[in-house]
């Protein structure tokens, strides 16, 4: 059993044997950890009383829920209405092409990734990005530039 | 700071009373600190006063709070300075300073620092100056200005709890539910439903166990109002859900945030212990023996929870999938139990009846849709953010008033309402009052309350395109007019936009959104075409011109468009050069750069990236240069 596993799982002992909590298990393991270790879905589907089939459709039904370890950095986009319409598209293409790697994806190389997201909120203030947990308001290409150096300048003196 | 249990109505009352002299203040500074705010540094500014506070030995006289959202999101960082009311946008730590030693030690404003109203050029002092929100009706909102929305106290202060004690303390459920009828509350998260009559449905079902639960699940792109309650008071909506419970006969709530707001959900849950802490929540409710638990629950990604039956899948722990209606929750929800579902925004309204009467409530609003609404007003509109109007209020005062109209040198083209389920309203309809029923006519909705202005330079075939993605991404898949239709629906709309469609498409596209409408099992199936119909029947021609002219008026299409350097305007900076990531633009010595079309991918970036002075890149429809290409061969050969 992989540490990560056990660690989920001592996550596990925690929870009422409720249905109700599969979810807000899965939030906790994947705060933890950082995504959801597979070998966990089948003990997990036990102590909840549930099949495995079910708790694996439960994971992969919401997009929050992450089977593999992430990168170390996470760029999310928003695409919603009011930043679509003030270019979030051109934003995400941007990224996409200086990174290599099309939404959804992650160069692994700078251990970075890629992700749209349909709305987070922050509509008077788009194009919003998200990088590593902080809000970026009224990005543009230029800001997508100086980023896109800074980061790939970081990593290459490291 | 309050660590008591209240047990009883008079404790709370007495501790309430006890609370005045802390609000003694030469002044407060209230800096707008909701996610919005945080995005645009304004914790940076937060700090920046902490610190300068301690240095003038000012703490104590002055109160520096963070509160949720002001509303006025565009101009954000912003502060707002009590009692005068100064009103400081956009700012910078380094302009602290100047604030401390003016204003709050010699107490006149900065004027170089006011707000600058773009379309009268007139200095605006105070909060009530400016016409942003002059020309609301803030009856839910006007508290976010000053609410520190982690402290029980600001909110016991502003009579927090006094409507859920006054309930608990005498009136009947029955009678509870009479005043929410009364007062003709209708549900806020877009389909209109009374709340009173959803509330005495469900109390007239017998159950040994009922439930509540709050829909925070606010899924539509474009809208943030339950963002913006939840950071700014969540205690309201607590508030709100301690009094449906007890009418209802429910002991048990659910609060169902999205996973993508994380300040929503630390605020609320935040709320909720500190609720719990004071005897709000919990068994005997301030010795009234009604018992009523609440529980946060986070959503998970997924569009369709937001749906009311699937919202109960998700509360349960399984996936997300709607399930046919009747039986409607309200008769069996959550575990088969009867659930009364409301949105936020009916929730934050709920005390506010209580405490000043259905009357009160009802005296603004339109016959049959009265209240307020929040919108977030967005998009190409000048003043961007949370508003606050009356149902009632034409989309024209709403755009043009409260807005101030469109951004400089740019023409109104439609306004999106409700999302993925609304529709796109056109300039001959800005007379239309605000209220259910009036959208509905117009083929759009109001949905939760998103109002997404835009401009010329939207084309509504791609923003057709662009629901229509959403909603074929976001469709559960469980039935097949939904998970087919929108798929379908897709493909022609992207035919269109690369000039491929034909004219019967537009036929197929009507027809099918017929079939989504009204075979589709839940609301987000039978409202997913809306965009795509309500563009139809306004902008038609649009259409067309993708069609049968091959192009795109708004001069967005990608495979519609090219670029072209006018070298009247272009300065030589060579930005373009170095940003086109297809290597299409080239510079022969000493000429200006040019675009070689056969490499050029059509992505625009050389076009904003163009510095603005000189704007050299133009969007040419690629028709034309087709046609001169062709035109060229022709003669060459």
């Amino acid at each position: 059993m992989s540490d990560q596993v056990s660690q989920a799982e001592k996550l596990l002992k925690t929870f009422p044997a409720e249905k109700s909590h599969l979810i807000h298990f899965l939030h906790l393991v994947q705060q933890e950890l950082g995504f959801i270790p597979e070998g966990i879905l089948p003990r997990a589907a036990r102590h909840f009383s549930v099949s495995p089939s079910e708790i694996f459709g439960v994971v992969t039904f919401y997009s929050a829920f992450k089977l593999a370890p992430g990168c170390a950095h996470e760029i999310i986009v928003c695409k919603g209405t009011a930043c679509h319409v003030r270019g979030a598209e051109a934003i995400i293409s941007e990224f996409s092409r200086l990174l290599g790697i099309k939404p959804g994806e992650e160069n692994t190389e700078k251990s970075v990734s890629l992700k749209s997201v349909n709305c987070l909120g922050c509509c008077a203030i788009g194009p919003v990005a998200v990088v590593d947990g902080e809000y970026q308001a009224k990005v543009d290409l230029k800001w997508v530039r100086s980023f896109v150096a800074e980061h790939l300048e970081k990593d290459d003196e490291q | 700071m309050n660590s008591k249990r209240f047990k009883t109505l008079k404790e709370l009352e007495a501790y309430r009373s006890s609370l005045h002299e802390f609000y003694d203040f030469e002044h407060l500074v209230s800096v707008s600190a909701a996610s919005c705010g945080r995005a645009s540094g304004a914790l940076k500014i937060a700090s920046e006063f902490e610190k300068l506070l301690k240095e003038y030995k000012l703490t104590g006289r002055v109160i520096l709070k963070l509160t949720g959202c002001h509303g006025f999101c565009q101009f954000e960082p912003d502060i707002i300075i009590f009692p005068e009311k100064y009103f400081y946008p956009n700012l910078k730590p380094e302009q602290i300073p100047m604030i401390v030693k003016e204003t709050l030690l010699g107490g006149r404003m900065v004027e170089e620092l006011a707000f600058k109203d773009e379309l009268t050029g007139q200095l605006c002092l105070t909060v009530d100056d400016l016409p942003f929100y002059r020309k609301q009706f803030r009856r839910l909102t006007h508290i976010h200005l000053k609410l520190d929305p982690s402290s029980l106290d600001d909110y016991l202060h502003d009579n927090g709890f006094k409507a859920a004690a006054t309930v608990l303390g005498g009136a009947g459920p029955g009678e509870v539910i009479n005043l929410i009828s009364a007062s003709n509350l209708r549900g806020r998260g877009g389909a209109g439903f009374p709340t009173g009559l959803k509330w005495r449905l469900s109390r007239e079902v017998k159950a040994d166990k009922k439930y509540i639960i709050c829909n925070g699940d606010e899924g539509d792109p474009g809208a943030y109002m339950d963002r913006g309650l939840l950071e700014s008071n969540p205690f309201s909506v607590i508030e709100g859900l301690i009094i449906g419970g007890y009418a209802v006969g429910a002991e048990k709530g659910f609060v169902y945030v999205r996973q993508e707001y994380p300040l929503a959900i630390e605020r609320i849950q935040q709320a909720i212990e500190k609720s719990r802490a004071a005897g709000f929540v919990g068994k005997d409710i301030l010795g009234s023996g009604f018992s009523f638990d609440l529980e946060l629950v986070r959503g998970a990604g997924a569009f369709i929870s937001g749906e009311e039956t699937a919202l109960v899948a998700s509360v349960e722990g399984r996936r997300a999938f709607p399930v046919q209606r009747p039986p409607f929750p309200v008769v069996s929800g959550l575990w088969g139990k009867p659930t009364v579902i409301n949105n936020v925004e009916t929730w934050a309204n709920v005390p506010l009846i209580i405490l000043n009467g259905p009357v009160w409530f009802s005296k603004v609003g339109t016959e049959k849709s009265k209240g307020t609404k929040i919108f977030s007003l967005v998009g190409q509109v000048r003043y961007t953010g949370l508003v606050e109007v009356p149902f009632g209020i034409t989309l024209d005062e709403v755009i043009n008033q409260v807005g101030g109209g469109l951004k400089e040198g740019r023409k109104f083209k439609a306004v999106q309402t409700g999302g993925p389920s609304g529709g796109c309203l056109p300039a001959s309809l800005l007379n239309l009052p605000v209220d259910y029923e009036s959208l509905n006519q117009a083929g759009s909705i109001m949905g939760s309350g998103g109002m997404i202005v835009m401009d010329e330079s939207t084309c509504l075939v791609d923003l057709a395109l662009y629901f229509l993605n959403f909603a074929s991404q976001e469709s559960c898949g469980k039935c097949a007019p939904c998970r087919l239709g929108t798929r379908q629906m897709v493909r022609i709309l992207k035919k269109i936009s690369n000039g491929e469609g034909e004219l019967s498409d537009l036929g197929r596209l009507e027809k099918l959104g017929w079939t989504m409408q009204k075979g589709s099992l839940c609301g987000l199936g039978r409202t997913a075409a809306n965009p795509v119909l309500s563009a139809l029947r306004y902008f038609r021609s649009e259409f067309e011109s993708h069609i049968v002219d091959k192009t795109c008026p708004a001069m967005v299409c990608q495979k519609l468009i090219a670029y072209e350097i006018d070298p009247e305007r272009c300065s030589g900076c060579l930005a373009c050069v170095e940003a086109c990531p297809y290597g299409a633009i080239s510079q022969e010595s000493g000429n200006f750069p040019v675009i070689n079309k056969e490499l050029c991918g059509g992505c625009g970036i050389c076009f904003s990236v163009c510095p603005a002075q000189f704007s050299a890149i133009k969007k040419v429809s690629r028709k034309g240069l087709i046609m001169e290409e062709k035109k060229l061969e022709g003669i060459s050969r």
